[in-house]
């Protein structure tokens, strides 16, 4: 670890203050400390003056560390020695044609032409449509059969494309080929003009709006060195934790409604409204779009919104225990989620869950407490018990996080500060310079890292959203899974397709 | 199964009488704007400029909900000079030009195609397509099949199969990956049939305009006959354009 640099979350660096190690020192650092239990928060390549480089931001026992390096053409691929970063350089390829020799499971991860024009390394023709020469994993054999699902599904929902291999009823292997909502997103936050950014944070993934909004807002400005008063702040935090219940209670009612349970569902359906309507009290929108800027927040939370959430809060939560104990007690339902999906604890550590997914399989990551931003440093933290890694384990840190969620929301109204009004305003980034942003948005770990140029231009805006490490784990809980129990370990992920395709 | 009745007895009848009486929502939604067609040219230049999607033409000081996403910047701009967002949720027109607005939108009903009130009036199957879409349209068509908005008592339904179906509503900017899936479907329903671009993307590109990565205007892949901006659209606008268009 001696060779990496220990930073904070939103912490403005030089980028000449980041250690630049020789490609193998910077590899064994790196896997060193993920054989340690470090996990990657964001691993890429990026280019300045001409040279490619690689960047690694990881954490491990409450800290962060970083550091950079050359990047080799091809170069030997880390995830032969550790699972962690098996995406992360699936998508370092796609993205800068820059080949992790010896990587297991090189594959594409969106489908798109890289932005430096060297040699594909996936061999593809990109004038073709996805997708493309993806190797799909097979399994042979007289009783394998497979079942093709996708890219448009059977609902109101994103597309991607899945692929059982199954012995009869039994999954051995759930392929997940996503790519079909892939945007550029990366791409334009590098190229468009600065009043453009927010709109398209606040669209990396709908249903987080929040998460990513803050983030990008919390790492300009850390950058523009701007200051948000703590009335925004109790703003901020509560529309964060808004977002996280609205979620939560709209997948609960999901999950019953998969093990046709249907009363809850219903309920859950309406009631998961009433939440989104709260943040439309508070900004506007159902789903926050325009109320985080940097600098703060848009709208004042006054008395009258205060106590419209107050009584809302106070008429919704009973009914929020109810139904959830409505599903919690039912034997029914408890038969069906008890040891379904399960993600063994070490495959979980393996691949980096993060989020509810982490925490209902024992790994207790929650970067409200660990990397503590807005007003979350002196909130108190929810502890789940029960950790068998299976949906019943995912949908009950759920349940638990609604409660807790709550708690948090009255006692930040029951404060006094008030955000001042918002004027928006031009900002400058300071030149050369390096930030890190995560917050803890309702799927969990959501991370955005800029590095500006020497005239304070964005020179990479590279974004992680949760569900780059999770979706892994929806394949696993698959295995020796039936699959007519897809349905009900998908809902408990509940993991974002646009939020990973970018 | 005590539990059950219990639940029952304490959630009730929850189905808004939506539209046979109105909905007020509150203040701050950010609704169908009033543009102030005669605001100084100075002060709409400074929205112009200072708007994220460009949706602003000083000239007809005019602006696009087709690519708007109701930020709300220019009202903070203008101090509510040059246009104030209203609490009005009913915005969907039949042609792309309407779009275009001081915030007068003409009547739906009446610019609604007669056959398909005659063909679908009674009954319309839908097949949702999220072709590039962040899922917040998805999310906020989803919610009109709860209790509160119940969508069926119309006799629309949003259907798996476009065998069954006897339209599209497409949300998302269409991305390059969903191009040939998007007219697959669209291929795949039976004609007559409908397309509803639904939502800032699927009419503009939304947010994404300019990425070489969509295609950003769904009516230059298959001609549009509805369309319900927003980003996203609030489940009334969509549910208030499907009842006036159809029925």
């Amino acid at each position: 670890m001696a060779n990496l640099m220990h930073i904070q979350n939103n912490e403005r660096l030089n980028r000449a203050n980041i250690p630049h190690l020789d490609f193998n020192s910077f590899r064994k650092e790196l896997l060193d400390l993920a054989a340690n239990g470090g996990q990657i928060v964001q691993f890429f390549a990026y280019e300045d003056q001409g040279t490619f480089k690689l960047l690694a931001i990881m954490r491990h026992n409450w800290k962060l560390f970083v550091a950079g390096c050359d990047a080799p053409d091809t170069f030997e691929s880390l995830t032969a020695e550790s699972e962690k970063f098996h995406m992360f350089e699936r998508e370092i390829g796609e993205q800068y044609g820059l080949k992790a020799d010896g990587h297991p499971w090189l594959k594409m991860v969106r489908y798109h032409k890289n932005y430096t024009g060297k040699k594909d390394v996936f061999g593809n023709d990109y004038s073709e449509d996805i997708p493309g020469k993806y190797p799909y994993f097979t399994v042979e054999g007289e009783t394998v059969h497979e079942v093709a699902v996708g890219p448009v599904h059977a609902g109101i929902i994103e597309p991607g494309h899945f692929r059982f291999q199954c012995c009869g009823e039994r999954v051995f292997h759930l392929e997940i080929q996503l790519g079909y909502q892939h945007r550029g997103v990366e791409k334009l936050l590098q190229t468009v003009p600065f009043k453009r950014l927010p709109i398209i944070a606040e669209t990396i993934a709908g249903d987080t709006t929040i998460g990513h909004g803050l983030c990008q807002a919390q790492a300009i400005e850390a950058l523009a060195g701007l200051k948000v008063d703590e009335g925004a702040s109790i703003v901020r935090t509560i529309a964060l934790e808004m977002e996280r219940i609205a979620n939560h209670i709209g997948d609960l009612g999901a999950l019953s409604l998969d093990v046709a349970f249907n009363p809850p569902a219903a309920y859950f359906g309406r009631i998961r409204g009433e939440y989104l309507n709260l943040t439309q009290i508070l900004g506007g929108n159902r789903f926050g779009r325009g109320l985080v800027r940097p600098g703060g927040v848009t709208h004042v939370m006054g008395d009258e919104q205060k106590q419209l959430l107050r009584d809302k809060l106070a008429e919704l939560t009973p009914e929020v225990e109810h139904v959830n104990d409505l599903i919690f007690s039912a034997p029914s339902v408890l038969g069906r989620f008890d040891g379904t999906g399960t993600v063994s604890h070490e495959n979980a550590e393996k691949i980096g869950l993060v989020g509810y997914a982490g925490r209902a399989n024992g790994l207790p990551y929650d970067a409200r407490v660990t990397f503590p931003t807005e007003c979350y440093s002196d909130l108190p933290a929810n502890e789940n018990e029960k950790t068998d890694g299976d949906v019943c384990s995912r949908a009950t840190v759920r349940r638990e996080e609604i409660m807790h969620s709550t708690a948090l929301i009255n006692s930040l109204l029951d404060r006094t500060e008030e955000a001042a009004s918002y004027i928006p305003q031009e900002v400058e980034l300071s030149p050369d310079s390096f930030v890190v942003s995560i917050n803890e948005g309702w799927r969990g770990e959501v991370s955005h890292c800029l590095l500006t140029d020497e005239k304070g231009d964005i020179l990479r805006y590279k974004v992680k959203d949760p569900s780059f490490h999770n979706w892994t784990g929806l394949a696993l809980s698959l295995r020796d899974t039936g699959i007519s129990d897809f349905p009900l370990c998908n809902k408990s992920f509940n993991l974002s397709y646009c939020g990973f395709d970018i | 199964m005590l539990k059950v009745i219990q639940n029952r007895l304490e959630q009730g009848y929850r189905t808004s009488k939506y539209p046979k009486e109105p909905i007020e929502l509150y203040k701050r939604f950010r609704g169908l704007p009033k543009v102030n067609s005669k605001c100084d040219t100075a002060l709409v230049k400074r929205c112009a400029d200072a708007c994220p999607q460009d949706a602003i033409n000083t000239e007809t000081k005019q602006i696009d909900l087709g690519r708007c996403v109701f930020c709300g910047l220019c009202e903070t701009l203008s101090e509510g000079e040059f246009a104030q967002f209203s609490s009005n949720f009913e915005m969907g027109t039949s042609s792309r030009d309407d779009l275009f607005t001081h915030g007068d939108l003409p009547a739906l009903a009446e610019h609604s195609k007669k056959h398909f009130k005659k063909l679908f009036g009674r009954s319309l199957q839908l097949r949702q397509i999220s072709a590039g879409g962040c899922n917040a349209c998805e999310a906020d068509t989803n919610v009109l099949n709860t209790p509160f908005f119940d969508l069926q008592r119309f006799g629309i339904q949003f259907v798996a199969s476009p065998r069954h179906a006897d339209g599209i509503h497409v949300t998302g900017p269409i991305s390059q990956n969903m191009r040939q899936a998007t007219i697959t479907t669209w291929e795949s329903i039976p004609s007559p049939k409908v397309v509803i671009a639904s939502g800032a993307c699927a009419i503009s590109g939304g947010p994404f305009y300019g990425s070489s990565e969509i295609i950003g205007d769904l009516n230059s892949l298959i001609p549009v006959d509805l369309y319900i901006p927003g980003c996203p659209p609030h489940p009334l606008t969509t549910l208030h354009a499907l009842l006036k268009y159809f029925k």
